[in-house]
């Protein structure tokens, strides 16, 4: 998939020519302003496509970045009947972003590998500082909810997510919380967080989520 | 168009009552030696709203030990069958009966059971049931008819639990032995898990979620009265009643890690039964209630344990493969049923714990869960997946005969059978 974007990306600057990729700029993201601003560059890329015998691209992969670039700034104004404002403006209210704000914005979802429950490096930071979090107010509680994903029995990754949610629980203790302020539990395979039968959807199921009690 | 909707409401009428069209069992596979029987429609059937005959024939068929043979046309108890003919028909027994509406608006279900080959009455019964044990007169039927023809109990009119899953809803169920006629036991917004029947098949534990987390609950089928049985810090799961009903065996995390605890029957004093740095859940009771099997992964992968009742020692008992899961025991105790990975496939295996200690896959499925063995243990109720779906099937030991339960709609998983005695 990602790998198949990136081709798409390389296959359209070869064709425009004319689109400088700038540096902040993921290769995505420039290969679909380059379809926005010009719409034949999406029959050279399918050309180039065929040309290249990418065969085992399906249509619907190259939609994503179609579709997602459809909420396009309004400017204030632009084609606006009244003065100032927009009859198409949208101002969103995010009430994800208000409970990510209690529990102080903080990544916390932890990501496991296959049949296992070692707490990976690149998620301490994260781990730190909800622990320092905690500390700071010992009147939080969080629960700890250890996940799978779908393969095996459901007992089994009922206490393999146990453990999973142990082994963070551990680690924020380390850190500085406290133990009464955590509740490990476990969901196994009951609740996965995304569907599908493939490695990326399991990646995603096998984890632990800090929820505010 | 009209002609082929003028053609299947005769052949309706024909062939089938509506409930007939409704049953559905799915039965795949060759027995060794299976008894030819035809089980002819019984006398107004039709009028009962229950396709009596058809229940019949589908749970002796199920079995593995019978082959239906069809029946031209309808036979009661009182009829004296041509033999001859019916041994021309190579049936070598035969079930005729009648379904009459009694003044107090239950139903008196009768049959008789011929030996064809003998050219012999085998017996026969009356049974007087409310409209809604309809189906479980057929299944007595069954009963009586496996038991008479094999020596050995029927598991017909026996229960199965399962959870259903469907609508963004769970549901456990308690259901007939041949999956229909479910009704609800528990609706929820959130999963239930791991169902077990008390031995004396009053009672439900189970596994739900409800307080967003894992706790064991016990319920009364007959009232729906529940009560909490372990709710402590941490997760609660895989219930299992000894076989005296006086207490559960369970995996508690508490103190930090699953392991293994015994408690009352009403959640009272547990005590810890397993000491180890590792896994150790699914415990389940050998049938004599001295041993539990379970599932620990202390040597490095999950494999299938005994140790004694009271805790102590245990010793690894499966050791091909490295995932042996979710444990079984036959009711006579010889046979092992779980689930084993092998090549990225989960399949069932039985396994012969009398000596030889050989196990074999008895499924060609990948995602075989939850073994449970029927009380006359003879057959395996298992999920597995089909078409998409979570789906219920039933096997023989010898995983020859197979039959799919009818599931309408939803994911239907986690199955468990009752004891004897309904």
């Amino acid at each position: 998939m990602r790998r198949t974007h990136k081709i798409v990306g390389s296959q359209t600057f070869e064709t425009t020519g004319a689109v400088h990729p700038a540096p902040h700029q993921s290769k995505e993201e420039t290969a679909m302003k380059a379809m926005r601003t010009a719409p034949w560059t999406l029959a050279a890329v399918a050309a180039a496509l065929l040309a290249a015998g990418c065969s085992s691209v399906k249509l619907d992969e190259t939609k994503p970045p179609v579709e997602t670039a459809r909420p396009t700034q309004v400017q204030p104004g632009a084609g606006g009947t009244s003065a100032g404002t927009s009859q198409s403006q949208v101002t969103p209210v995010d009430l994800t972003k208000n409970t990510a704000a209690q529990q102080g914005n903080l990544p916390r979802v932890v990501y496991f590998d296959y049949d296992s429950f070692v707490v990976k490096e690149e998620f301490r930071p994260t781990l730190d500082a909800h622990a320092r979090q905690l500390a700071a107010n010992k009147q939080r509680k969080i629960a700890i909810e250890g996940h799978t994903d779908e393969r095996g029995g459901r007992e089994y990754n009922l206490a393999l997510g146990q453990k999973r949610a142990e082994a963070v629980a551990k680690s924020l203790a380390l850190l500085g919380a406290s133990e009464t302020q955590l509740e490990a539990v476990s969901f196994g395979k009951e609740r996965p967080a995304a569907q599908g039968s493939d490695e990326a959807a399991w990646a995603k199921n096998r984890r632990a989520e800090l929820v505010a009690r | 168009m009209l002609k082929r909707r003028q053609f299947s409401a005769a052949a309706g009428l024909l062939l089938c009552t509506p409930a007939w069209s409704q049953f559905r069992v799915e039965i795949s596979g060759v027995g060794a030696t299976q008894v030819p029987i035809a089980i002819a429609r019984f006398r107004d059937e039709d009028r009962a709203g229950q396709a009596v005959s058809a229940i019949v024939r589908a749970d002796l068929e199920r079995s593995g030990l019978f082959r239906g043979v069809d029946a031209p046309a309808v036979l009661d108890e009182t009829a004296q069958p041509a033999m001859t003919e019916w041994r021309g028909r190579a049936a070598d027994a035969l079930v005729g009966g009648s379904v009459s509406r009694l003044a107090d608006g239950r139903f008196d279900v009768r049959f008789k059971l011929w030996d064809v080959v003998k050219g012999v009455e085998l017996g026969g019964q009356s049974n007087a049931v409310a409209a809604d044990d309809l189906r479980l007169a057929a299944h007595r039927i069954a009963d009586y008819v496996y038991e008479r023809l094999t020596g050995e109990k029927g598991v017909f009119s026996t229960r199965i639990a399962y959870v259903t899953r469907g609508g963004g809803r769970y549901t456990l169920r308690v259901a007939d032995a041949d999956g229909e006629g479910g009704q609800v036991a528990l609706n929820s917004p959130e999963p239930i898990i791991s169902p077990a029947w008390s031995p004396d098949g009053r009672e439900l534990a189970y596994v739900s979620f409800e307080k967003q987390k894992a706790v064991v609950y016990a319920q009364e089928v007959a009232s729906g009265k529940r009560r909490e049985i372990a709710n402590f810090r941490g997760s609660n799961s895989a219930p299992a009643w000894s076989p005296d009903g006086q207490s559960l065996a369970m995996t508690l995390s508490r103190e930090g890690g699953s392991q293994l605890y015994l408690m009352g029957r009403q959640g009272d004093a547990p005590r810890r039964l397993t000491n180890s740095s590792a896994i150790d859940t699914e415990p389940v009771f050998s049938p004599d209630g001295r041993s539990i099997y379970f599932v620990s992964d202390r040597g490095g992968s999950p494999q299938v344990y005994r140790m004694p009742a009271g805790g102590g020692n245990a010793e690894r008992v499966t050791f091909t493969g490295n995932y042996n899961i979710s444990p079984a025991i036959s009711p006579d105790g010889r046979v092992l049923a779980y689930i084993s990975r092998q090549g990225g496939a989960f399949r069932l295996y039985t396994m012969d714990l009398g000596g030889s200690g050989s196990a074999q896959a008895i499924t060609d499925t990948s995602d075989d869960e939850s073994p449970s063995f029927a009380p006359n243990g003879r057959l395996l109720i298992y999920a597995t997946r089909a078409g998409g779906r979570d789906v219920l099937m039933t096997t023989t030991l010898d995983g020859k005969i197979k039959a799919r339960l009818v599931s309408t709609t939803a994911d239907v998983r986690e199955p468990m059978w009752g004891p004897f005695g309904r």
